[in-house]
Protein backbone atom coordinates (compact mmCIF):
# COMPACT_ATOMS: atom_id res chain seq x y z
CA UNK A 1 0.00 0.00 0.00
CA UNK A 2 2.68 2.38 1.10
CA UNK A 3 4.74 1.67 -2.03
CA UNK A 4 1.79 2.35 -4.25
CA UNK A 5 1.04 5.62 -2.54
CA UNK A 6 4.65 6.72 -2.90
CA UNK A 7 4.54 5.80 -6.54
CA UNK A 8 1.46 7.94 -7.09
CA UNK A 9 2.97 10.87 -5.19
CA UNK A 10 6.15 10.79 -7.24
CA UNK A 11 4.10 10.69 -10.43
CA UNK A 12 2.02 13.63 -9.31
CA UNK A 13 5.15 15.70 -8.74
CA UNK A 14 6.36 14.88 -12.26
CA UNK A 15 3.03 15.99 -13.70
CA UNK A 16 3.05 19.18 -11.65
CA UNK A 17 6.57 20.01 -12.85
CA UNK A 18 5.56 19.51 -16.48
CA UNK A 19 2.38 21.56 -16.01
CA UNK A 20 4.34 24.42 -14.44
CA UNK A 21 6.84 24.44 -17.31
CA UNK A 22 4.04 24.48 -19.89
CA UNK A 23 2.27 27.28 -18.04
CA UNK A 24 5.46 29.37 -17.93
CA UNK A 25 6.00 28.77 -21.60
CA UNK A 26 2.41 29.80 -22.41
CA UNK A 27 2.77 32.96 -20.31
CA UNK A 28 6.03 33.91 -22.05
CA UNK A 29 4.36 33.58 -25.45
CA UNK A 30 1.12 35.34 -24.53
CA UNK A 31 2.92 38.28 -22.92
CA UNK A 32 5.18 38.51 -25.96
CA UNK A 33 8.41 38.08 -23.97
CA UNK A 34 9.58 35.77 -26.75
CA UNK A 35 8.30 36.63 -30.26
CA UNK A 36 5.72 34.04 -31.31
CA UNK A 37 7.33 33.32 -34.70
CA UNK A 38 10.43 32.08 -32.84
CA UNK A 39 8.70 30.22 -30.03
CA UNK A 40 5.05 29.33 -30.68
CA UNK A 41 2.86 28.91 -27.59
CA UNK A 42 1.96 25.37 -26.43
CA UNK A 43 -1.63 25.97 -27.53
CA UNK A 44 -0.48 26.74 -31.07
CA UNK A 45 1.72 23.66 -31.08
CA UNK A 46 -1.26 21.52 -30.12
CA UNK A 47 -3.36 23.19 -32.82
CA UNK A 48 -0.64 22.49 -35.38
CA UNK A 49 -0.45 18.89 -34.20
CA UNK A 50 -4.19 18.39 -34.64
CA UNK A 51 -4.23 20.06 -38.04
CA UNK A 52 -1.27 18.06 -39.32
CA UNK A 53 -2.31 14.83 -37.62
CA UNK A 54 -3.10 12.71 -40.75
CA UNK A 55 0.13 13.81 -42.44
CA UNK A 56 2.16 13.22 -39.28
CA UNK A 57 0.74 9.71 -38.93
CA UNK A 58 1.66 8.93 -42.53
CA UNK A 59 5.25 9.98 -41.93
CA UNK A 60 5.30 8.29 -38.54
CA UNK A 61 4.34 5.01 -40.22
CA UNK A 62 7.40 5.21 -42.46
CA UNK A 63 9.71 6.16 -39.59
CA UNK A 64 8.42 3.39 -37.35
CA UNK A 65 8.75 0.81 -40.13
CA UNK A 66 12.41 1.81 -40.55
CA UNK A 67 12.98 1.88 -36.80
CA UNK A 68 11.48 -1.56 -36.19
CA UNK A 69 13.22 -3.17 -39.14
CA UNK A 70 16.53 -1.58 -38.11
CA UNK A 71 16.06 -2.47 -34.46
CA UNK A 72 15.13 -6.05 -35.33
CA UNK A 73 18.25 -6.43 -37.47
CA UNK A 74 20.32 -4.62 -34.84
CA UNK A 75 19.15 -6.98 -32.10
CA UNK A 76 19.83 -10.04 -34.24
CA UNK A 77 23.25 -8.80 -35.27
CA UNK A 78 24.11 -7.66 -31.74
CA UNK A 79 23.03 -11.00 -30.32
CA UNK A 80 25.10 -12.98 -32.82
CA UNK A 81 28.16 -10.83 -32.18
CA UNK A 82 27.80 -11.29 -28.42
CA UNK A 83 27.36 -15.06 -28.69
CA UNK A 84 30.32 -15.48 -31.02
CA UNK A 85 32.59 -13.21 -28.99
CA UNK A 86 31.65 -15.06 -25.83
CA UNK A 87 32.23 -18.44 -27.41
CA UNK A 88 35.50 -17.69 -29.18
CA UNK A 89 38.04 -15.67 -27.27
CA UNK A 90 40.01 -14.79 -30.42
CA UNK A 91 36.92 -13.22 -31.97
CA UNK A 92 36.50 -11.15 -28.82
CA UNK A 93 40.09 -9.95 -29.01
CA UNK A 94 39.85 -9.27 -32.74
CA UNK A 95 36.45 -7.61 -32.95
CA UNK A 96 35.73 -5.91 -29.66
CA UNK A 97 37.94 -2.88 -30.43
CA UNK A 98 36.36 -2.61 -33.87
CA UNK A 99 32.88 -2.74 -32.37
CA UNK A 100 33.82 0.10 -30.04
CA UNK A 101 35.32 2.00 -32.98
CA UNK A 102 31.99 1.90 -34.88
CA UNK A 103 30.48 3.95 -32.06
CA UNK A 104 33.01 6.74 -32.41
CA UNK A 105 31.81 7.53 -35.93
CA UNK A 106 29.31 10.40 -35.77
CA UNK A 107 25.94 9.34 -37.17
CA UNK A 108 25.56 12.64 -38.99
CA UNK A 109 28.79 12.02 -40.86
CA UNK A 110 28.03 8.52 -42.00
CA UNK A 111 24.36 8.99 -43.00
CA UNK A 112 25.03 11.03 -46.21
CA UNK A 113 27.61 8.44 -47.24
CA UNK A 114 25.07 5.66 -46.78
CA UNK A 115 22.59 7.66 -48.89
CA UNK A 116 25.18 7.97 -51.67
CA UNK A 117 25.89 4.25 -51.54
CA UNK A 118 22.41 2.85 -51.06
CA UNK A 119 20.02 5.49 -52.38
CA UNK A 120 17.15 7.40 -50.82
CA UNK A 121 14.97 4.42 -49.90
CA UNK A 122 14.76 2.23 -46.83
CA UNK A 123 18.18 0.56 -47.06
CA UNK A 124 20.56 3.32 -45.85
CA UNK A 125 18.22 4.13 -42.94
CA UNK A 126 18.04 0.54 -41.77
CA UNK A 127 21.82 0.20 -41.99
CA UNK A 128 22.33 3.34 -39.91
CA UNK A 129 19.87 2.11 -37.28
CA UNK A 130 21.62 -1.25 -37.14
CA UNK A 131 24.93 0.53 -36.55
CA UNK A 132 23.56 2.54 -33.62
CA UNK A 133 21.40 -0.17 -32.05
CA UNK A 134 23.55 -3.32 -32.16
CA UNK A 135 26.25 -1.88 -29.93
CA UNK A 136 24.33 -1.60 -26.64
CA UNK A 137 22.90 -5.08 -27.23
CA UNK A 138 26.30 -6.65 -27.89
CA UNK A 139 27.96 -4.99 -24.91
CA UNK A 140 25.06 -5.71 -22.55
CA UNK A 141 24.74 -9.36 -23.52
CA UNK A 142 28.47 -9.93 -23.49
CA UNK A 143 28.67 -8.51 -19.96
CA UNK A 144 25.81 -10.75 -18.93
CA UNK A 145 27.38 -13.87 -20.46
CA UNK A 146 30.73 -13.14 -18.86
CA UNK A 147 29.37 -12.50 -15.39
CA UNK A 148 27.68 -15.91 -15.20
CA UNK A 149 28.26 -17.70 -11.89
CA UNK A 150 31.35 -19.91 -12.25
CA UNK A 151 30.10 -22.31 -9.56
CA UNK A 152 26.79 -22.79 -11.34
CA UNK A 153 28.64 -23.48 -14.59
CA UNK A 154 30.86 -26.04 -12.86
CA UNK A 155 27.84 -27.74 -11.32
CA UNK A 156 26.22 -28.10 -14.73
CA UNK A 157 29.48 -29.38 -16.16
CA UNK A 158 29.63 -32.00 -13.40
CA UNK A 159 26.14 -33.02 -14.44
CA UNK A 160 27.52 -33.58 -17.93
CA UNK A 161 26.25 -30.41 -19.61
CA UNK A 162 27.88 -29.36 -22.86
CA UNK A 163 28.73 -25.82 -23.95
CA UNK A 164 25.35 -25.27 -25.57
CA UNK A 165 23.45 -26.44 -22.50
CA UNK A 166 25.49 -24.17 -20.26
CA UNK A 167 24.64 -21.32 -22.61
CA UNK A 168 20.97 -22.27 -22.75
CA UNK A 169 20.45 -22.80 -19.03
CA UNK A 170 22.85 -20.35 -17.41
CA UNK A 171 24.42 -17.74 -19.63
CA UNK A 172 21.42 -16.71 -21.73
CA UNK A 173 18.79 -16.43 -18.98
CA UNK A 174 21.39 -14.85 -16.68
CA UNK A 175 21.97 -12.08 -19.22
CA UNK A 176 18.30 -11.18 -19.57
CA UNK A 177 18.27 -8.13 -17.33
CA UNK A 178 21.33 -6.68 -19.07
CA UNK A 179 19.69 -7.42 -22.40
CA UNK A 180 16.58 -5.48 -21.50
CA UNK A 181 18.58 -2.57 -20.12
CA UNK A 182 20.36 -2.42 -23.49
CA UNK A 183 17.15 -2.85 -25.41
CA UNK A 184 15.68 0.25 -23.75
CA UNK A 185 18.60 2.31 -25.01
CA UNK A 186 18.54 0.72 -28.47
CA UNK A 187 14.79 1.25 -28.83
CA UNK A 188 15.21 4.97 -28.19
CA UNK A 189 18.22 5.12 -30.54
CA UNK A 190 16.28 3.40 -33.31
CA UNK A 191 13.70 6.20 -33.60
CA UNK A 192 16.29 8.96 -33.35
CA UNK A 193 18.49 7.13 -35.88
CA UNK A 194 15.60 6.83 -38.32
CA UNK A 195 14.76 10.53 -38.04
CA UNK A 196 18.38 11.63 -38.51
CA UNK A 197 18.87 9.52 -41.60
CA UNK A 198 15.59 10.75 -43.10
CA UNK A 199 16.64 14.30 -42.38
CA UNK A 200 19.82 13.74 -44.35
CA UNK A 201 18.13 12.24 -47.39
CA UNK A 202 14.82 10.58 -48.10
CA UNK A 203 11.30 10.86 -49.51
CA UNK A 204 9.12 10.19 -46.49
CA UNK A 205 9.25 9.94 -42.72
CA UNK A 206 9.25 12.33 -39.79
CA UNK A 207 12.81 13.48 -40.60
CA UNK A 208 11.75 14.48 -44.12
CA UNK A 209 8.70 16.23 -42.68
CA UNK A 210 11.02 18.14 -40.34
CA UNK A 211 13.20 19.40 -43.20
CA UNK A 212 10.08 20.62 -45.00
CA UNK A 213 8.58 22.52 -42.06
CA UNK A 214 12.01 23.94 -41.28
CA UNK A 215 12.28 25.38 -44.78
CA UNK A 216 8.81 26.88 -44.34
CA UNK A 217 9.84 28.31 -40.93
CA UNK A 218 6.75 26.64 -39.44
CA UNK A 219 7.94 26.57 -35.86
CA UNK A 220 4.65 25.31 -34.47
CA UNK A 221 4.78 22.23 -36.73
CA UNK A 222 8.43 21.79 -35.85
CA UNK A 223 7.59 21.62 -32.17
CA UNK A 224 4.64 19.31 -32.84
CA UNK A 225 6.89 16.80 -34.57
CA UNK A 226 9.59 17.09 -31.88
CA UNK A 227 7.05 16.23 -29.19
CA UNK A 228 5.70 13.39 -31.28
CA UNK A 229 9.16 11.88 -31.64
CA UNK A 230 10.00 12.06 -27.95
CA UNK A 231 6.57 10.67 -27.09
CA UNK A 232 7.12 7.72 -29.43
CA UNK A 233 10.57 7.08 -27.94
CA UNK A 234 9.09 7.09 -24.44
CA UNK A 235 6.33 4.76 -25.55
CA UNK A 236 8.87 2.32 -26.98
CA UNK A 237 10.85 2.34 -23.75
CA UNK A 238 7.67 1.62 -21.81
CA UNK A 239 6.95 -1.22 -24.20
CA UNK A 240 10.39 -2.67 -23.43
CA UNK A 241 9.67 -2.41 -19.69
CA UNK A 242 6.40 -4.25 -20.23
CA UNK A 243 8.14 -6.97 -22.24
CA UNK A 244 10.73 -7.33 -19.50
CA UNK A 245 8.07 -7.87 -16.84
CA UNK A 246 6.41 -10.47 -19.06
CA UNK A 247 9.66 -12.26 -19.91
CA UNK A 248 11.15 -12.19 -16.41
CA UNK A 249 8.29 -13.09 -14.06
CA UNK A 250 10.68 -14.15 -11.28
CA UNK A 251 11.90 -10.57 -10.84
CA UNK A 252 8.61 -9.48 -9.31
CA UNK A 253 8.14 -12.34 -6.87
CA UNK A 254 8.51 -11.42 -3.24
CA UNK A 255 10.01 -13.52 -0.48
CA UNK A 256 7.29 -15.13 1.60
CA UNK B 1 24.03 -50.71 -5.66
CA UNK B 2 26.82 -48.22 -5.73
CA UNK B 3 30.36 -48.20 -4.67
CA UNK B 4 32.65 -45.23 -5.00
CA UNK B 5 36.39 -45.64 -4.69
CA UNK B 6 39.14 -43.08 -4.80
CA UNK B 7 42.54 -44.66 -5.29
CA UNK B 8 45.94 -43.06 -4.80
CA UNK B 9 44.79 -39.64 -5.93
CA UNK B 10 47.39 -36.87 -5.94
CA UNK B 11 47.02 -33.34 -7.17
CA UNK B 12 49.25 -30.32 -6.95
CA UNK B 13 48.79 -26.73 -8.06
CA UNK B 14 51.88 -24.72 -8.99
CA UNK B 15 54.15 -27.32 -7.43
CA UNK B 16 52.27 -27.28 -4.13
CA UNK B 17 50.74 -30.66 -3.27
CA UNK B 18 47.10 -30.28 -2.26
CA UNK B 19 46.25 -33.96 -2.29
CA UNK B 20 48.79 -36.70 -1.75
CA UNK B 21 47.98 -40.37 -2.24
CA UNK B 22 44.39 -40.05 -1.07
CA UNK B 23 42.45 -43.30 -0.74
CA UNK B 24 38.85 -43.51 0.30
CA UNK B 25 35.82 -45.59 -0.20
CA UNK B 26 32.07 -45.03 -0.01
CA UNK B 27 30.00 -48.17 0.29
CA UNK B 28 26.36 -48.61 -0.56
CA UNK B 29 24.02 -46.64 1.69
CA UNK B 30 26.81 -45.18 3.79
CA UNK B 31 27.30 -41.64 4.94
CA UNK B 32 30.98 -40.85 5.09
CA UNK B 33 32.39 -37.55 6.25
CA UNK B 34 35.57 -35.93 5.11
CA UNK B 35 36.66 -33.75 7.99
CA UNK B 36 39.35 -31.15 7.70
CA UNK B 37 40.17 -27.48 7.97
CA UNK B 38 38.79 -25.09 5.35
CA UNK B 39 40.93 -24.74 2.26
CA UNK B 40 42.66 -28.02 2.99
CA UNK B 41 42.16 -29.72 -0.33
CA UNK B 42 38.65 -30.99 0.39
CA UNK B 43 37.09 -29.08 -2.45
CA UNK B 44 39.88 -30.14 -4.81
CA UNK B 45 39.11 -33.74 -3.94
CA UNK B 46 35.44 -33.12 -4.70
CA UNK B 47 36.28 -31.62 -8.06
CA UNK B 48 38.40 -34.67 -8.83
CA UNK B 49 35.59 -37.04 -7.86
CA UNK B 50 32.98 -35.16 -9.89
CA UNK B 51 35.34 -35.23 -12.87
CA UNK B 52 35.82 -31.48 -13.17
CA UNK B 53 39.57 -31.68 -12.72
CA UNK B 54 42.01 -34.38 -13.63
CA UNK B 55 44.25 -35.65 -10.83
CA UNK B 56 47.99 -35.82 -11.47
CA UNK B 57 47.90 -39.40 -10.32
CA UNK B 58 45.37 -42.01 -9.24
CA UNK B 59 41.86 -42.86 -10.27
CA UNK B 60 38.19 -42.61 -9.33
CA UNK B 61 36.03 -45.70 -9.70
CA UNK B 62 32.24 -45.89 -9.61
CA UNK B 63 31.03 -49.48 -9.37
CA UNK B 64 34.40 -50.54 -10.72
CA UNK B 65 34.15 -48.24 -13.76
CA UNK B 66 36.90 -45.70 -14.23
CA UNK B 67 35.37 -42.22 -14.25
CA UNK B 68 38.54 -40.20 -13.61
CA UNK B 69 38.24 -36.79 -15.25
CA UNK B 70 34.86 -37.64 -16.76
CA UNK B 71 32.05 -35.35 -15.63
CA UNK B 72 28.45 -36.44 -15.92
CA UNK B 73 28.54 -39.31 -13.42
CA UNK B 74 28.48 -37.74 -9.97
CA UNK B 75 26.77 -34.52 -9.01
CA UNK B 76 27.34 -32.46 -5.92
CA UNK B 77 25.78 -29.88 -3.71
CA UNK B 78 27.53 -26.91 -2.19
CA UNK B 79 27.06 -24.45 0.62
CA UNK B 80 25.67 -22.12 -2.05
CA UNK B 81 22.43 -23.70 -3.25
CA UNK B 82 23.12 -22.62 -6.85
CA UNK B 83 19.45 -22.76 -7.71
CA UNK B 84 18.92 -20.71 -10.84
CA UNK B 85 16.87 -17.65 -9.86
CA UNK B 86 14.96 -17.58 -13.13
CA UNK B 87 13.67 -21.14 -12.96
CA UNK B 88 10.89 -22.37 -10.71
CA UNK B 89 11.80 -24.97 -8.09
CA UNK B 90 10.27 -27.62 -10.32
CA UNK B 91 12.36 -26.57 -13.30
CA UNK B 92 15.46 -26.27 -11.12
CA UNK B 93 15.28 -29.79 -9.79
CA UNK B 94 14.48 -31.12 -13.27
CA UNK B 95 17.61 -29.53 -14.72
CA UNK B 96 19.83 -32.64 -14.47
CA UNK B 97 17.18 -34.65 -16.32
CA UNK B 98 16.94 -32.02 -19.05
CA UNK B 99 20.72 -32.06 -19.39
CA UNK B 100 20.56 -35.81 -19.85
CA UNK B 101 18.30 -35.12 -22.81
CA UNK B 102 14.85 -35.82 -21.36
CA UNK B 103 11.81 -33.89 -22.52
CA UNK B 104 10.51 -31.24 -20.15
CA UNK B 105 7.27 -33.10 -19.61
CA UNK B 106 8.82 -36.46 -18.76
CA UNK B 107 11.36 -34.76 -16.52
CA UNK B 108 8.56 -33.10 -14.55
CA UNK B 109 6.69 -36.37 -14.29
CA UNK B 110 9.77 -38.11 -12.96
CA UNK B 111 10.41 -35.41 -10.39
CA UNK B 112 6.80 -35.09 -9.21
CA UNK B 113 6.68 -37.98 -6.70
CA UNK B 114 9.77 -36.75 -4.83
CA UNK B 115 8.52 -33.32 -3.79
CA UNK B 116 6.66 -34.82 -0.91
CA UNK B 117 9.58 -36.90 0.32
CA UNK B 118 11.88 -33.92 0.25
CA UNK B 119 9.37 -31.80 2.10
CA UNK B 120 8.96 -29.50 -0.88
CA UNK B 121 5.34 -30.13 -1.74
CA UNK B 122 3.65 -26.91 -2.82
CA UNK B 123 6.88 -25.19 -3.87
CA UNK B 124 6.86 -26.52 -7.45
CA UNK B 125 5.81 -23.26 -9.08
CA UNK B 126 7.73 -20.97 -6.74
CA UNK B 127 10.99 -19.25 -7.49
CA UNK B 128 14.08 -19.85 -5.31
CA UNK B 129 13.99 -16.40 -3.78
CA UNK B 130 10.54 -17.13 -2.41
CA UNK B 131 11.92 -19.94 -0.22
CA UNK B 132 13.90 -19.93 3.02
CA UNK B 133 17.54 -20.99 3.12
CA UNK B 134 16.68 -24.40 4.55
CA UNK B 135 14.08 -25.08 1.87
CA UNK B 136 16.48 -24.03 -0.84
CA UNK B 137 19.07 -26.52 0.41
CA UNK B 138 16.42 -29.24 0.30
CA UNK B 139 15.66 -28.31 -3.30
CA UNK B 140 19.39 -28.37 -4.08
CA UNK B 141 19.61 -31.84 -2.58
CA UNK B 142 16.61 -33.00 -4.56
CA UNK B 143 18.30 -31.77 -7.72
CA UNK B 144 21.44 -33.72 -6.78
CA UNK B 145 19.31 -36.78 -6.09
CA UNK B 146 17.48 -36.55 -9.41
CA UNK B 147 20.84 -36.48 -11.14
CA UNK B 148 22.21 -39.67 -9.65
CA UNK B 149 20.02 -41.72 -7.44
CA UNK B 150 22.85 -43.44 -5.63
CA UNK B 151 25.82 -41.25 -4.80
CA UNK B 152 25.72 -37.66 -3.58
CA UNK B 153 28.65 -35.41 -2.83
CA UNK B 154 27.86 -32.69 -0.34
CA UNK B 155 30.34 -29.89 0.27
CA UNK B 156 29.48 -28.17 3.55
CA UNK B 157 25.83 -28.08 2.50
CA UNK B 158 24.45 -26.75 5.77
CA UNK B 159 27.26 -24.49 6.95
CA UNK B 160 25.58 -21.26 5.80
CA UNK B 161 22.44 -21.94 7.82
CA UNK B 162 21.65 -20.89 11.37
CA UNK B 163 22.09 -23.48 14.15
CA UNK B 164 18.42 -24.31 14.55
CA UNK B 165 17.72 -24.75 10.84
CA UNK B 166 20.94 -26.72 10.54
CA UNK B 167 19.97 -29.11 13.31
CA UNK B 168 16.52 -29.69 11.85
CA UNK B 169 18.08 -30.38 8.48
CA UNK B 170 20.42 -32.93 10.06
CA UNK B 171 17.46 -34.90 11.40
CA UNK B 172 15.71 -34.52 8.10
CA UNK B 173 18.74 -35.68 6.15
CA UNK B 174 19.22 -38.84 8.21
CA UNK B 175 15.55 -39.59 7.69
CA UNK B 176 15.52 -39.08 3.99
CA UNK B 177 18.65 -41.15 3.52
CA UNK B 178 16.78 -44.09 4.97
CA UNK B 179 13.85 -43.53 2.64
CA UNK B 180 15.62 -42.97 -0.65
CA UNK B 181 18.72 -45.04 -0.01
CA UNK B 182 21.39 -42.54 -0.90
CA UNK B 183 25.12 -43.00 -0.32
CA UNK B 184 26.70 -39.74 0.71
CA UNK B 185 30.16 -38.33 0.84
CA UNK B 186 29.97 -35.30 3.05
CA UNK B 187 32.58 -32.57 3.44
CA UNK B 188 32.56 -30.55 6.61
CA UNK B 189 34.77 -28.70 9.05
CA UNK B 190 32.19 -29.10 11.80
CA UNK B 191 33.21 -31.96 14.11
CA UNK B 192 29.78 -32.25 15.76
CA UNK B 193 28.06 -32.48 12.43
CA UNK B 194 30.47 -35.18 11.30
CA UNK B 195 29.94 -37.36 14.37
CA UNK B 196 26.20 -36.85 14.31
CA UNK B 197 25.69 -37.90 10.70
CA UNK B 198 28.47 -40.28 9.73
CA UNK B 199 29.04 -43.97 9.66
CA UNK B 200 32.72 -43.27 9.13
CA UNK B 201 34.90 -40.18 9.25
CA UNK B 202 38.05 -39.58 7.26
CA UNK B 203 40.39 -36.97 8.66
CA UNK B 204 42.07 -34.97 5.91
CA UNK B 205 45.16 -33.03 6.85
CA UNK B 206 45.42 -29.66 5.17
CA UNK B 207 49.17 -29.53 5.74
CA UNK B 208 50.17 -32.75 4.01
CA UNK B 209 47.11 -33.30 1.82
CA UNK B 210 46.77 -36.86 3.05
CA UNK B 211 44.08 -38.76 4.89
CA UNK B 212 45.55 -39.23 8.36
CA UNK B 213 42.95 -41.35 10.03
CA UNK B 214 39.63 -43.12 9.69
CA UNK B 215 37.15 -43.23 12.57
CA UNK B 216 34.13 -45.51 12.64
CA UNK B 217 31.09 -44.23 14.53
CA UNK B 218 29.54 -47.35 16.04
CA UNK B 219 26.26 -45.75 17.11
CA UNK B 220 23.39 -47.46 15.27
CA UNK B 221 21.02 -45.63 12.92
CA UNK B 222 18.48 -44.15 13.22
CA UNK B 223 20.24 -42.28 15.99
CA UNK B 224 18.75 -40.98 19.17
CA UNK B 225 17.68 -37.35 19.15
CA UNK B 226 20.06 -36.56 21.98
CA UNK B 227 23.03 -38.52 20.65
CA UNK B 228 25.10 -35.35 20.58
CA UNK B 229 24.59 -34.94 24.34
CA UNK B 230 25.86 -38.40 25.33
CA UNK B 231 29.19 -39.44 26.81
CA UNK B 232 29.71 -41.58 23.70
CA UNK B 233 29.53 -38.54 21.48
CA UNK B 234 32.03 -36.64 23.59
CA UNK B 235 34.41 -39.57 23.51
CA UNK B 236 34.40 -39.47 19.70
CA UNK B 237 34.86 -35.73 19.76
CA UNK B 238 37.88 -35.98 22.09
CA UNK B 239 39.40 -38.65 19.90
CA UNK B 240 39.01 -36.52 16.78
CA UNK B 241 40.30 -33.36 18.42
CA UNK B 242 43.38 -35.23 19.52
CA UNK B 243 44.06 -36.65 16.08
CA UNK B 244 43.30 -33.64 13.96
Amino acid sequence: MKGKLQNITSRISTFIAIAVLLALWQICSTLGIVPSYMLPSPVRVVQAFIKEFPLLMQHLGVTLAEAFLGLGCGITFGFLMAVLMDRFEFLYKAFYPIVVLTQTIPTVAIAPLLVLWFGYEMMPKVILIVIVTFFPITVGLLNGFRSADKDAINLLRAMGAGKFQIFRYIKLPGAMSQFFASLRISAAYSVVGAVISEWLGGFAGLGVYMTRVKQAFAFDKMFAVIFLISFISLLLMKLVDFLQIKCMPWENKKHE
Amino acid sequence: MSHLEVKHVSKSFDGKAVLRDVNLELRDGELVCLLGVSGGGKTTLFNVISGLILPDDGEVLLDGKNITGKPGHISYMLQKDLLLPYRTIEDNVCLPLLIKGEKKKTAREKAAPYFKEFGLDGTQKKYPKQLSGGMRQRAALMRTYLFSQDVALLDEPFSALDTITKSSLHTWYLNIMEQIHLSTLFITHDIDEAILLSDRIYLLSGKTGTITDEIVIQEAKPRRQDFNLTEEFLRYKREILKKI
